[in-house]
Parts: C-alpha cells; structure tokens; sequence
C-alpha cells in the first residue's frame, strides 16, 4: 500500500532562515526601546509622541481573552521589537545595491525584485523583519501620482497625510494589540491613490520575518482618494521553529469618494509543527473606513499559515451608498487554531455588505469564524448577505460560527445562511476511481469548495493560492 | 487480463462472497446477474478498491495482485467502475473534474497531459456521441443530475479514459429507452480485442444490444451457474426462485 513517506516538516517550503547580520533593539518593551525605533527610523518628532502616547495607554490596557484559541501567556520583555538587516539600516538607493543575501531571499519565496526578473505588472513592497528592504516600480508608478512606498519613508516624505489618516480608522487606543502595534510599529506599506487614479498595476507587499525572538509589528496604510481604484496584495511566511513568534499587524484603509480599494492576503505564515509545536501568532488588526459616498472597500483573504490566526478584516460603511466585502477562506491542520471573521457596520444609508466565508478545517484543528454586522439606525435601507460554510475532514477538528447581528433600522434587511459539510469516504473512493490520488481529490473537493472565494483574487495569485490550498491540506487524509 | 480465485468478503463479520470464481480475458463481455442483495455492488467495490471490506483469496489484474494497489493506481492501470449510485461532489465542474482525471491517469502512464483545448474538443466529441448535453458538464459534478443523467455522466467518463476493464453496475437501471441504446452504442464502441466488460444487471434487455461473450448468475456468494447469453434468456422467464 501507499507508504508515507513525506517529511512534514519540509512541505513547508518556506521555512528556510537567511544568515545575515542583523542590528536589534534590546530586548523588552520600553521607553528606550520605542526611541531606539524612532531614532532607527530617522522619525519626526511628532511620530515619537504618537507612539509615547500609545505607550502610555497600553500601560492600562489587558490583552483580550474572549477568543477561541487560548495560548500560553506572552512574555512582553522575552521579545525583540526591532531587527533589521545591517546592509539595510541604510537603505540603498537601488534595488541593484541591495545585499545578495536580501535578494537571493526574496527569489527563493518567488519575489523576484531585480529589474529584469520583475513579476509582471506587480509592484512589491518588500518587508523583512522590521524593514522595508526595496519596492519595486516606483518610478512607473509616480508618474501617475500613485504613492506607494513603506511607512517609514512615508513620515519622513509625506507626513501631513500620515498625519491626516494614521490612526483614523484604527484609533490608537482600540485594544491591546493595535495600541502595542502603535507604540512599537516598525514597517509596513503606505499607498496614496489621488483622485481619479486607477492604479495602472497591482500593488503587493511581502512580509517576511526571519530573525528568531523578534516580533513583527507591520503598520499598513492605504488612502484611496476620491474616485480612484486600487488593488493590493500582501503575502507573509517565516521559517520554522520550535517558538512562536508574534506578528501584530495594524492595517488600515480609507476610500473617500466613489473609490475603491481591494485588499488580499494570501497568509502563509509557518503553522507550527504536526504537533503543533512553534508557528506564528498572527494577532492582526485591519480595518478599512468606506469614508465617502459611493465608495467600496473589499477584503478577501486565505488564511492557510500561523499557529494561531485571530483577525476581522472589518468595514465601517460610514458614506451613503457604501459597500463592504469580505471573502474568506481560513484552514487549519494538525494543531492550528483560527478564529476569523469580519464586522460590518452600517452607518450611512443604503450601505451594503457581503460575507462570504469558507472555513476548512483538517486533523486536531479548531476553527472559529466569528462575525458582527451592525446596522445603525441611520443605516436606512441598508442590506447584507452572510454565507458560512465550514468544511470538515475528520472527526478529530472543531468547527464553530458566532455570527453576531445588531439591526436597529426596522428598513433594513439582514440574511444569513450557514452550512457544514464533510469529505465523505464514498466521494474520495469516487475520485480515487477516476485516477485522482486522495490529495488530488481533497484538492479538487476543496478548491471546488473555496471557488466563490478564490474568483475574487487577482488572477496572478489565484493560481498560486489554489495550489496552497491543497499543499495546506496534504497528510490530512489517507 | 482478470482472475479471480476463491474471493472471499466479508462486512463486519457478515459473509458477502464465498468462494467466488471468475476469469476475464482480454476483449471479453461478461454479464453477471443476481438477486437484490447477492454481492455484486459489493464485487465491484472490492475490484475498485474500496476499503472496509474483509477480503481474502487472490484477484490478478494483467498478473498484477490487485490486492497491493490502491484504488487510483487501479485507475491508472484501466479498471474503471461506473458506480450503481454515483456520487454527487458540489462545487466542482464537472469539466474539470473529468479532465483533472483524464490527465492524472495519462500522467501516471507517462503519457503527455491534455491542455484544456484538446481536452475541451475530446469531450465535446464523446458528449456528443452519447447525446450528453454539452451544457451540463459546465455544472457541479452529479449535482442536480437526473438518475439517467448520472448513469450517462458515468458512460461518458468511461468513454474517455477508454479503460482496459470497465465494470458496469446496474447502468441500465434508470435509463430510458432511448438512451439504453446510446449507453449501449458508447460501450459496443469500446468494444477491441484489448477492451473487456464485465457489465452488472438485472436485464436482458441490455444485453440484446451488447451481447456477451458469457452471462453468470451470482447467488449465495458465488457463481452458481455460468453460459451463453441464452442463460440471461432463461432466467428472465424463471426468475431466481426456480432457478437450479
Ligand atoms: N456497508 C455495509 N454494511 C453492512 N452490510 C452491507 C454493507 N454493504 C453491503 N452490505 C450487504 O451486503 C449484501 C450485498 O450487497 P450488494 O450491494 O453487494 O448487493 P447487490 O447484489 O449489488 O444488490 P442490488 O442488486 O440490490 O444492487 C447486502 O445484503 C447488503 O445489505
Ligand atoms: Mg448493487
């Protein structure tokens, strides 16, 4: 018969670490630390401020505990909150002057970032550990105004947007992760679309964290001026070990206007071992503000990686006419734990919102999707659709739907659908009959479910995400 | 190219099949009949590969143990089993499906894989020969399919993987007229000296359009009696009971 003889462990094909030199923060959460930041990145004063005053509510805030997943208290001062390349402390003027190392990296996970080897009509933000190290196309894409650079560039360059917007959907003192992620964020994107500008390529940023003990604090931020379109796409991995490491990531989006911003993830961040020692904690906030009239904010996310995923993609629908999305797909295997979802909040009339959300789980995992919609009373004529399917191979996983509603506009109209599946034997024998080895077959069964939701990618990644959905699956079956 | 040799099955512990005999030689058309509840679902399933049976004694496909292969690289090797009840898989197209198959069995034989124009122009051939239409193959596999349309959905997938053996179970149960001429033209096209059937029914009706070389009659767990298609005759006229 079949014999099994995958290493597990190497399925994970990023999981790699690149030796290079790093400068680190001490280690710890602390005044000096979140100086040693600002100063690292050569920040203005009124930065330093901000993040001092987010210090000093964190100080007052407890880390939430009403989620699925329990895990093993976090030692605050047991973390590095900031490590960056050396080669990269001064950042190269040129993609060209970047260190072989850096680039041999990105290459490996797929991320070509010199000239010649570009993926095509994609820029790329590229962050690794606490720093961006190089983004692709920014020349092409100021011509038409688009700004698209990593956060910290952003304060020095454009500080009265930062001003303007950072923290304006995301306050600084929301909740214990998104006040650590203010007082201690290191990099992450900035996208400025002016008005009436269709962003010409997708945007992406690639998230990789490779330095052991460190935290990864991304701070994401996207204004999609009035009447603009832009698409973006971030990916994430890390190499394996035996610690979980902590990603807190604050993302936020704002679309004035008859804009639109589409925002994937395609996260794939290591997942912890078969027995689920180590793999990432991915505590993220993201949250996007459909600020004007007519404007839409569409989040569509695969979460197949981290030990533990805990994040809703949100949207406040505070324009007239505004429209939210959230499509998802969340899978977990061996021992990963998810609770995801999104929240919807009604605020401006004839808003609308859409979930869409499909939940896989495999072997001794457990899945939360956990959802809000919210229509205010002067939501008038507001609508959303919510559909949750879960699907469960085995008998060993959990699966669960906390959809919360709170509809206080008698105009408007609230449908929820749920359902729950399960891979039957009968279906993989069927398959097997027809050639299909018991992976293939949960591939196809999967992707077949996942359809819906896999359609929203850009097409460049849809591919790439199909096939992560099966490898995500691989030794759940047989 | 098929030999079976004192087949024993059991499902928890209850006896299915004792002591079963059967040889398929290439290009042969075997009919096997037998009373609800004889075991011939249960054969196919064991010639398949399905597991949660007890089994014992040897089954020899091309003198290969069948009994060592799991139940895809039979596929690969060209067993193919239309199921009595095939199944119903939402959310995948059934395009896809028949052609993620097609390409897995072509791969696993070393042969190079269908790109979707060549796939998309062989299926639409097959679909048409076996007056499939065309438009449900763009649905979920089986989902919403009449029974008739299943049993057809099965004929046109054995059509393209044009397998070595194809057992049949019960697909003329639930066909019209009509199309248990087509279900029997798609098979008698199949029809070469490498190609053999072993077609599960309980009616001789099919087996006037596809006359087999052989015709057994299953009962008790074995073959009580083996013929010529004249057998098949006979037993319509004095069912099981007086059968002996
Ligand atoms: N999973 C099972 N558990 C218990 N008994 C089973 C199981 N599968 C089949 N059987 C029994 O085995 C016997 C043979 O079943 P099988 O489906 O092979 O019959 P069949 O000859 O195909 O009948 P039909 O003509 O009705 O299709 C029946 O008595 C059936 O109830
Ligand atoms: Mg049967």
């Amino acid at each position: 018969m079949r014999e099994k003889q995958i290493d597990k462990l190497k399925d994970y094909k990023y999981g790699f670490t690149t030796d290079i030199e790093n400068i680190r923060a001490p280690k710890g959460l602390n005044k000096e630390v979140i100086e040693f930041i600002s100063k690292a990145k050569k920040e203005p004063k009124w930065m330093l401020d901000w993040r001092m005053k987010a210090f000093e509510r964190l100080k007052n805030l407890k880390e939430p505990n009403w989620q699925k997943p329990k895990y093993p208290k976090i030692d605050y001062q047991d973390i590095y909150y900031y490590s960056a390349p050396k080669s990269a402390s001064d950042k190269p003027k040129s993609i060209d002057e970047l260190d072989p190392k850096l680039l041999e990296t990105y290459k490996k996970l797929g991320i070509p970032l010199q000239e010649q080897q570009r993926l095509n009509g994609i820029a790329v933000d590229a962050v690794f550990d606490s720093v961006s190290v190089a983004t692709t196309f920014k020349d092409k894409l100021n011509e038409v105004g688009v700004i698209f650079c990593s956060i910290s560039e952003a304060i020095q360059k454009h500080p009265e947007l930062v001003k303007k917007y950072l923290g304006s959907v995301i306050p600084l003192t929301d909740h214990y992760f998104a006040t650590l992620n203010s007082a201690v964020f290191t990099d992450g994107s900035f996208v400025y679309i002016p008005p009436g500008v269709r962003c010409p390529m997708e945007l992406s940023t690639y998230f990789r964290i490779n330095a052991s003990q460190t935290g990864q604090f991304e701070r994401t931020l996207i204004i999609a001026d009035k009447g603009s379109y832009v698409s973006y796409l971030e990916g994430c991995t890390a190499p394996m070990r035996d610690e979980n490491q902590l990603h807190a990531a604050n993302v936020e989006l704002v679309a004035l206007d008859d804009a639109e911003i589409k925002y994937s993830t395609v996260q794939n961040w290591y997942p912890g071992d078969e027995n689920g020692k180590g793999g990432i904690y991915n505590f993220v906030t993201k949250r996007g503000l459909c600020k004007g009239i007519n404007s839409k904010i569409s989040w569509t996310q695969v979460e197949t990686g981290s030990a533990i995923t805990w994040k809703y993609p949100s949207c406040i629908l505070q324009g007239d006419n505004s429209i939210g999305e959230f499509y998802s797909i969340a899978i977990t295997n061996n021992h990963q734990k998810a609770d995801t979802g999104t929240k919807m909040i009604h605020l401006g009339k004839n808003t609308k919102s859409k979930i869409i959300s499909k939940g896989i789980s495999a072997g001794f995992s457990d899945m939360t999707y956990r959802g809000l919609v919210d229509i205010s009373s002067k939501a008038k004529n507001s609508t959303n659709y919510t559909q949750c399917d879960s699907l469960l191979m085995g008998n060993k996983c959990g699966a669960h739907t906390v959809p919360y509603i709170k509809n206080k506009n008698p105009e408007s109209n609230i449908a929820h659908e749920a359902t729950t599946s399960k891979i039957s034997e009968e279906q993989l024998h069927y398959c097997q009959q027809r050639g299909l080895n018991p992976e293939e077959a949960v591939g196809l069964i999967v992707n077949g479910f996942c359809k819906e939701v896999l359609q929203q990618l850009p097409m460049e990644f849809a591919v790439e995400a199909q096939k992560l959905v099966g490898i995500s699956l691989e030794g759940s079956v047989g | 190219m098929l030999k079976i040799k004192n087949l024993k099955a059991d499902i928890d512990s209850k006896s299915i099949l004792n002591n079963f005999n059967l040889e398929i030689k290439p290009g042969e058309v075997h009919a096997i009949m037998g009373p609800n509840g004889s075991g011939k679902s249960t054969l196919s399933n064991i010639l398949s590969g399905k597991k949660g049976y007890n089994v014992s004694g040897e089954v020899l496909f091309e003198n290969k143990n069948l009994f060592e292969l799991e139940t895809e690289e039979r596929a690969h090797k060209g067993i193919f089993l239309a199921f009595q009840y095939p199944l119903e898989i939402p959310g995948v197209n059934t395009n896809i499906f028949l052609k993620t198959s097609l390409n897995a069995i072509r791969k696993a034989n070393g042969e190079k894989e269908l790109d979707a124009i060549e796939f998309l122009k062989l299926v639409k051939l097959k679909a048409k020969n076996l007056k499939f239409d065309e438009e449900k193959l763009n649905r979920q596999l089986n989902v919403g399919f009449s029974g008739g349309e299943k049993k057809k959905n099965e004929i046109l997938q054995m059509s393209i993987l044009n397998p070595k053996l194809s057992i049949l179970d019960e697909t003329d149960s639930g066909l019209d007229i009509d199309a248990l001429k087509t279900v029997a033209d798609g098979v008698n096209s199949l029809r070469k000296k490498d190609n053999s059937f072993l077609i599960i029914t309980h009616y001789q009706r099919l087996l006037d359009y596809i006359k087999p070389d052989y015709v057994h009659v299953l009962m008790n767990g074995k073959i009580i009696k083996s013929g010529g298609p004249e057998l098949a005759l006979e037993l319509e006229n004095k069912g099981y009971e007086n059968f002996n």
